[in-house]
């Protein structure tokens, strides 16, 4: 696919600056790409944030925000204010270049993941060849901002979180990248929207249904595993608050707080995004193969169904996250290595084996 | 001078302050820390503050120090008379604040040797037996939100609240009731005490069929909470534990069966006991408690009696010289208060045996060797009220 076909670079804007500035066309796709990810991001966020409280609100019978704008949603907008005003606190002793940089780590890694997202046919900035590789190198940016983050804040608390937070992401990650691993092998290509096009079709075309017995079991894998990348209830130990009060940002407040939190939302979406991508068929309709009913939901674009599907685990993930206690230190280092490392590489060889036999 | 001091005092690093130092760990390189956790953490519920030792995540050794919401309960005691001191009892345990009335009324009663009405001691054994309800479903809350799922907290205080809005109606208050006096109670039970109580009584038992749900069948709970923090019954006995700790470890005392006060000889109610000992143990025998304070409560709202409430009230009490001594069960153990008067309208000297102090001096044997999440359960387990420690 080529950049010609993109939406967030192939729209009325983008050809009026063009013809006004025609030596520097270079230039403006970049920049065009990059503003349209950072409005993405911004929106996501706020929304999500939103979106989380207001679910979290009715699973535990209250309201949740309520009183700025109707039912609450120009709250995101008032806490961002806030955050804003608020002053950044550098603790005595921190290490002040680490210390600042390390809220920007994370965010940073959500816009480089956003470019590659496949939300439509053509509404994707970049689609490089090896994006599973890239979306797995680029994450690991958000274990470097937590990690020095904990370490340049002089308290002991946000050290215990880094460390969880290192261990723990670093360890869901070979399970993540394995997992990644069975679809890229059996859809064949490495790029986010080649997987995608493999599962297009009916809903029983997609990985989870397509893949006898070993989609669905992936699937729930990566929904285990990618909770604990994100750092979320029931694997929330790099935050911990009975434990260690705020884990990795205890010292953080005001913006280097706020992009941490951004950074935590988004990552959530991102998740969701790749769940879908890599099993739920992207932004391809559920058909079922009666024409009636097909041609409805055809109609509808192809990008509601991307978001529809990616905020349904991203309810999921909040269910889980308001429903579970936290696990332990070593019971997640048991879990992962004792019990979902092992079972990944079985699904992998299993996920070869059903290749060669032709069932997949 | 203030400098000096700030100066003398201020944590930096592992260095604690003279008289709070821990002993040094025993070789040079060892792996160890101190983490200090509390007084202000979100997991200690009150000023406690507990030293960690740690080696990794591991606990070496975790000392509590206690002292930052020391009030002189016991001295300001000396210099209010009887009745002024039921308020001050209120502020013991802030879970428990009917309780710790009745104890201070009891031991008057027994000083004066005064005696309750009926309904007055039907009225006490339903208004406590409401409170432990009251209180372990904040215990409830608090023992989820510790192991890191917030909903219970919320769940629980929804039951709870019908219980505060029962208390609301009778005494007006929601926290600090200072309600019971010596021969009885201070206001009589309003017309809709019953019918409220009959009505929480069936919501109760279907919300707990919710939270056995949402936490105690959970997996992930089960595993957080089994065989941590294990108290055999030499250690529990050692310790003076009383309350959950102690049944959970196999031994059957409560104070309403073993001595009993007021009427509860009256009643038929089990005493759930344990032998595992850990903080599943003790979780599983509060919430047992629970149940059987609804079937006290079941029989106290068939049988409650018409008539007075109070008798031979008095402005000012003056007990005879001598020493007396009453306890009681509260929702985490033993509550005793020991008045010696020398005659006068006021205490000569007043002690409480707070439940709370005595459990948690076996927090260090039982955290030992586990890790940093495990000390949150236990003390979420034990249901520490600090100030109640502190007095």
């Amino acid at each position: 696919m080529s950049a010609e076909t993109l939406y967030p670079l192939q729209n009325g804007i983008g050809n009026m600056v063009r013809s006004l500035f025609p030596e520097s066309a270079f230039l403006i796709n970049p920049v065009l790409g990059l503003i349209s990810v950072v409005i993405l991001v911004s929106i996501l966020a706020a929304f999500l944030i939103l979106l989380e409280r207001k679910v979290v609100a009715h699973f535990q019978v209250r309201l949740g925000p309520m009183r700025v704008g109707y039912h609450g949603i120009l709250q995101p907008l008032a806490d961002g204010i806030k955050l804003v005003f608020k002053e950044f606190l550098k603790p005595k002793g921190a290490d002040s270049f680490t210390f600042y940089l390390a809220p920007m780590l994370p965010l940073t890694a959500t816009f480089l993941i956003m470019a590659i997202m496949p939300f439509d046919h053509h509404l994707q900035l970049a689609d490089p060849a090896g994006g599973v590789i890239y979306v797995l190198g680029i994450s690991g940016l958000t274990v470097l901002g937590i990690l020095l983050g904990g370490w340049a804040s002089n308290n002991k608390l946000s050290l215990l979180g880094a460390i969880r937070a290192g261990a723990q992401m670093i360890s869901f990650e070979i399970s993540l990248a394995l997992i990644m691993l069975l679809i890229v092998m059996v859809s064949g290509t490495a790029s986010l929207r080649g997987i995608v096009l493999s599962q297009q079709g009916l809903i029983f075309d997609w990985w989870i249904f397509k893949l006898p017995f070993l989609g669905i079991l992936s699937f729930i894998m990566y929904l285990v595993a990618s909770t604990a990348e994100l750092n979320r209830t029931p694997f929330d130990l790099a935050e911990a608050e009975s434990e260690l009060t705020a884990g990795y940002h205890t010292e953080y407040s005001g913006m280097g707080f706020a992009m941490f939190f951004f950074a935590e939302f988004v990552n959530m979406f991102i998740s969701a995004g790749l769940a879908t991508t890599f099993f739920l068929g992207g932004f391809h309709p559920p058909l079922i193969g009666i024409p009636a009913i097909d041609g409805l939901l055809n109609a509808i674009p192809g990008f509601i169904w991307f978001f529809g599907k990616t905020f349904f685990i991203v309810f999921v993930y909040m269910w889980f996250r308001w429903t579970f206690p936290r696990v332990r230190v070593d019971q997640l280092m048991d879990l992962e290595w004792k019990m979902m490392l092992p079972a990944n590489l079985l699904l992998l060889m299993m996920g070869a084996v059903f290749m060669v036999l032709g069932w997949a | 001078m203030t400098i000096q001091s700030a100066k003398k005092y201020r944590l930096d690093g592992n260095a604690l302050p003279e008289g709070f130092r821990l002993p040094q760990s025993d070789t040079e390189d060892a792996d160890e820390f101190y983490l200090n956790i509390g007084p202000q953490h979100p997991s200690t519920h009150g000023v406690l503050r507990i030293v960690a030792r740690l080696s990794g995540e591991t606990i070496v050794e975790a000392v509590p120090h206690l002292g930052y919401i020391h009030r002189g309960i016991e001295k300001m005691a000396e210099n209010q008379t009887y009745i002024q001191n039921i308020h001050l009892t209120d502020r013991l345990d802030y879970l428990s604040s009917f309780f710790n009335n009745l104890c201070f009324c009891m031991a008057v009663e027994q000083a004066m040797k005064i005696g309750v009405p009926k309904r007055g001691e039907y009225l006490r054994v339903m208004v406590c037996e409401l409170q432990r309800i009251q209180s372990h479903l904040l215990w409830w809350g608090v023992m989820g939100m510790d192991l890191g799922g917030f909903t219970p907290f919320l769940y629980g205080f929804r039951e709870r609240e019908m219980i505060t809005d029962i208390f609301e109606e009778m005494c007006g208050a929601r926290l600090t009731m200072n309600f019971f006096r010596p021969g009885g109670s201070s206001f009589d039970a309003p017309d809709a005490f019953i019918p409220r109580i009959k009505a929480f009584i069936k919501i109760m038992y279907k919300a707990l069929d919710e939270y056995n749900t949402l936490l105690s069948g959970n997996i992930i709970f089960q595993e957080r909470t089994r065989g941590v923090g294990i108290l055999s019954r030499e250690d529990v006995l050692a310790y003076g534990c009383s309350g959950a700790v102690l049944r959970a470890s196999d031994v059957s005392y409560d104070v309403r069966k073993n001595d009993a006060y007021s009427i509860y000889d009256q009643f038929d109610f089990d005493i759930p006991t344990s032998t595992e000992g850990d903080s599943l143990a003790r979780y599983q025998i509060k919430m047992e408690e629970i149940v059987q304070s609804l079937r006290i409560l079941e029989q106290a709202v068939e049988k409650f009696p018409e008539g007075p409430y109070r008798s031979q009230p008095k402005a000012v009490y003056k007990l005879p010289k001598g020493s007396y001594y009453s306890q009681v069960e509260t929702p985490r153990g033993i509550l005793g208060t020991y008045i010696v008067s020398d005659g006068g309208p006021k205490p000569y000297r007043v002690k409480y045996r707070s439940p709370n102090f005595s459990n948690l001096s076996a927090l260090n044997h039982a955290a030992q060797g586990l890790k940093i999440a495990d000390l949150v359960t236990i003390m979420s387990s034990m249901d520490f009220v600090i100030p109640d420690m502190d007095k």
